[in-house]
């Protein structure tokens, strides 16, 4: 028997475009799971980088709309973009705890807080509220003899007053789900190194110089793929690298490898859409 | 002249301005003054190796009120947000938000921005302002017309490069000409308008 959980999901601007295969794969994997993501009805940009970057209160104001929002269905709010998250959990915070901020945004946005929508990321939840033994039973094809690096980048485990389901240092929530799906976990230094993220785009110099150091520690560690559960790290780490020697590193989004161990269709479309070609590595594995 | 300082170095003391670490102490929200310089948050830095005055000695800048040479300086815009110092910080202090009130500071006292960061995060912002959500054409259109504009010869330096990694994402089907637009925009408009503390101009370089 089976009973489908219901949150409430909000995809962020990229699950449409350079994270493509992150939506996809996160909507297919949690239909298989039975869990049901009801997407969050007129939903705006989380504000990424920029807008606190330029604008504190602005970057404080726009993902308030979307916990607002949120509020009506009163469900949790699964995130699958890590800096999406940290800004919902940053706002949802805020309006709880500081009166004058709450106040000035009820105004604006005509609503009540109450905070019966708690922003949640994807994978948290994924750990959190998923039976272990469900999630096994759902292995049909394991990643034996895939060596997967779990990568987590920043703002997913920092800081670890907004974040703290982890070790902000040592987290190991990825490892562990990757270990249930049947690959072998790689012990490494770079899983909270950063990426460079949004300069990906203004200062792309500093963004492949980061990239590479990640990609080379998970080589050196002797993985043969990383894993990552946010869509600007994936395509920076995807795009970025820039080897001097040895092959190029494919890198997967959490929830296309968990959709490959389920043997769900539409896996090898996700991965043509890679910049580094997955196939054949998962050909030499004998997992495609 | 040569901006760069040597890890350790002293920081020199050029102008004190004793308002100025209260400033930045209430607008980033972080108690500043409990720095002792163990300069942690240095050596965790991902972009100290590209930034003028490191991490640590911007707080000892702060804290000396050395307002000129702080909001001056190149190392605010190179701070990503990645939140490494502020979780490894011993005095729980955390340098993202300090960054983000020193860049505010920074536009609203007319000093220059690093260019490139700037009109990407204004791009953005402006993306957002329009549509309700961020809209990667359209983004990068205005952000590379800004490059154009302000750094004739940066634009032709990264082009080739951003148009072929534009072209792959084109093909594997990642990029949406048509942009998304929200149902009710006046609520973004109403946020961008009451809910800012930043202007939404271009600042007036008094350079």
């Amino acid at each position: 028997m089976s009973t489908v959980t219901r949150y409430t999901y909000y995809p962020g601007c990229t699950s449409e475009t350079t994270a493509v295969e992150f939506g996809r794969s996160t909507e297919a994997v949690c239909e298989a799971l039975d869990i049901e993501l009801v997407e969050l009805d007129d939903w705006n940009c989380c504000g990424a980088s920029s807008a606190h970057t330029l604008d504190h209160e602005l970057g404080l104001a726009l993902p308030g709309r979307n916990v607002a929002l949120a509020q009506e269905a009163g469900r949790d709010m699964v995130i699958p973009c890590p800096a999406c998250y940290q800004h919902c959990r940053d706002a949802d915070i805020r309006m709880r705890e500081d009166e004058s901020w709450r106040e000035k945004m009820e105004r604006i946005l005509h609503f009540q807080y109450e905070g019966s929508a708690r922003p949640r990321h994807l994978l948290e939840v994924l750990s959190n509220d998923l039976d272990e033994d469900k999630l096994k039973e759902m292995v049909t094809k394991p990643l034996k003899g895939l060596k997967v690096a779990s990568y987590y980048g920043c703002v997913l485990v920092r800081p670890p007053e907004l974040t703290g389901w982890d070790d902000p240092e040592h987290p190991m929530t990825m490892d562990r789900l990757m270990g249930l799906l049947g690959a072998e976990i790689i012990d490494w230094s770079y899983k909270v190194d950063c990426c460079g993220a949004s300069m990906t785009l203004s200062r792309g110099d500093i963004v492949a110089e980061l990239s590479t150091k990640i990609v080379e520690g998970a080589a050196e560690a002797g993985a043969d793929c990383i894993v990552s559960a946010c869509g600007m790290c994936e395509i920076n780490l995807d795009t970025r690298q820039s080897l001097t020697a040895g092959e190029k590193m494919p890198v997967f989004y959490l929830t296309e490898l968990m959709a490959l161990a389920f043997d769900l269709p539409d896996v090898e479309k996700w991965l043509r859409r890679h910049s580094v070609d997955p196939r054949p590595l998962l050909r030499k594995r004998g997992l495609l | 002249m040569n901006d760069t300082m040597a890890l350790g170095e002293e920081a020199p003391v050029v102008a004190t301005d004793l308002t100025f670490s209260d400033t930045v102490q209430r607008r980033g929200g972080e108690d500043i003054r409990s720095c002792f310089y163990c300069q942690k948050c240095t050596a965790g830095c991902p972009t100290a190796y590209i930034m003028d005055v490191k991490p640590a000695q911007l707080l000892r800048m702060i804290q000396l009120g050395n307002r000129e040479k702080v909001l001056s300086s190149r190392a605010i815009w190179m701070c990503i947000g990645c939140e490494a110092c502020g979780t490894r910080c011993p005095n729980q202090i955390r340098l993202a938000p300090v960054m983000d009130a020193l860049r505010q500071m920074a536009l609203d006292e007319g000093y220059a921005p690093e260019t490139a960061i700037y009109s990407l995060h204004r791009s953005f912002l402006d993306s957002i302002r329009l549509w309700g959500r961020m809209h990667e054409v359209t983004m990068l259109a205005e952000f590379k017309t800004r490059e154009l504009l302000t750094e004739f010869p940066v634009f032709f330096q990264g082009l080739l490069g951003d148009m072929k990694l534009g072209a792959d994402l084109f093909l594997s089907g990642k990029l949406a000409f048509i942009p998304d637009r929200i149902k009710r925009m006046e609520e973004i408009k109403a946020l961008y308008r009451e809910a800012s503390s930043a202007p939404s101009q271009d600042p007036e370089v008094s350079e």
